[in-house]
């Protein structure tokens, strides 16, 4: 009995030598934000983070597929490497205007940060009108989800899985900032929504980075 | 020093000019013949360049907090492991299903 009360004492006494107000100051304490960001902000970089983990399935899925095939067909005698080049450069070029127009929304200059985000939908559209043509000139050399006339089945089922859903990332990028010009033509925009649909479109590109090199260079 | 280089499009456009220029070297690298291997190594090398190009200066992320960069860094971390994990498979009897 006594032992209980002396256990007792102690975890009072414990209890009082945590400093309430220091633990609410700490980062992780409950008192404030630990990743520094509004939540709608942090919602984007989970939700890219869990993106993220997807085309890294797809990627590392196509490495598989290529290591064990043992031979690949050359790339560079299929595919044209000026009009893949020209498709990373516009997606470069619209990642640029979407920052300057993350930057003019910020500075209040909506007039800038609606022709910025024009630019960058321009960019993408681009882009995509680049894919069709690419995708066409590919399935008219016979190349389907299944078979294709280079031997590797698995080299046009790769590339049609894996283009074609970072198409689908940019088709439904341009309808976002589609959306966001519009509510910014209305005025009826914040310069942190900008930036949450900044972060997607960059995500998008980023993601074409890893594509460009694995697919058609590598 | 602009705080946190938001204000002006000077980081925005070195980022855009960099990125091109690190384009132009991988496509350049693809021309030149090479061992397969350090041809590889040298285009994820330059393509991890770029990431960290977009990311730290279009996504911000070099003016945010650590522990967001985490947040950001972690899924690389994983799919390194995921591809590292598989390859033992994908090269066991290559070319044999």
């Amino acid at each position: 009995m006594g032992e209980s009360t002396a256990t007792q004492t102690l975890a009072a006494r414990t209890l009082q030598e945590i400093d309430q107000e220091r633990v609410l100051e700490s980062d992780w304490g409950g008192g404030r934000s630990p990743f520094g960001v509004s939540w709608a902000k942090f919602m984007m970089w989970i939700f890219l983070a869990s993106d993220a983990l997807t085309f890294a399935g797809l990627l590392s899925g196509y490495g598989v597929a290529r290591l064990h095939s043992g031979t690949w067909p050359r790339q560079g005698e299929i595919f044209n490497l000026w009009v893949v080049a020209t498709m990373t450069f516009l997606l470069i070029c619209s990642s640029a205007t979407m920052a300057m127009a993350v930057g003019a929304a910020r500075r209040g200059d909506r007039g800038a940060a609606v022709r910025f985000l024009a630019l960058t939908i321009l960019g993408g559209l681009s882009f995509l009108g680049m894919q069709a043509y690419e995708w066409t000139h590919f399935i008219r050399e016979g190349a389907r989800l299944t078979t294709n006339p280079w031997g590797v089945p698995l080299f046009s089922a790769t590339f049609f899985v894996i283009t074609g859903f970072h198409g689908g990332h940019v088709t439904s990028g341009v309808l976002y900032l589609l959306a966001v010009t519009v509510r910014a033509l209305r005025g009826r925009y914040s310069a942190e929504g900008v930036e949450i649909a900044g972060l997607y479109w960059h995500f998008v590109d980023l993601v074409w980075v890893f594509i460009f090199t694995l697919l058609y260079l590598i | 020093m602009e705080r946190s280089g938001h204000g002006g499009y000077k980081v925005y456009i070195l980022t855009w000019f960099w990125l091109l220029v690190i384009t132009a070297l991988e496509v350049s690298i693809t021309l030149v013949h090479m061992p397969k291997v350090l041809m590889a190594s040298l285009l994820i090398l330059l393509a991890l360049m770029k990431v960290v190009l977009i990311a730290a200066y279009f996504m911000h992320l070099r003016f945010e907090r650590l522990s967001l960069v985490y947040v950001a860094v972690t899924p690389l971390v994983f799919a390194v492991i995921l591809f590292f994990a598989l390859v033992p498979d994908a090269l066991r009897i290559p070319g044999i299903r």
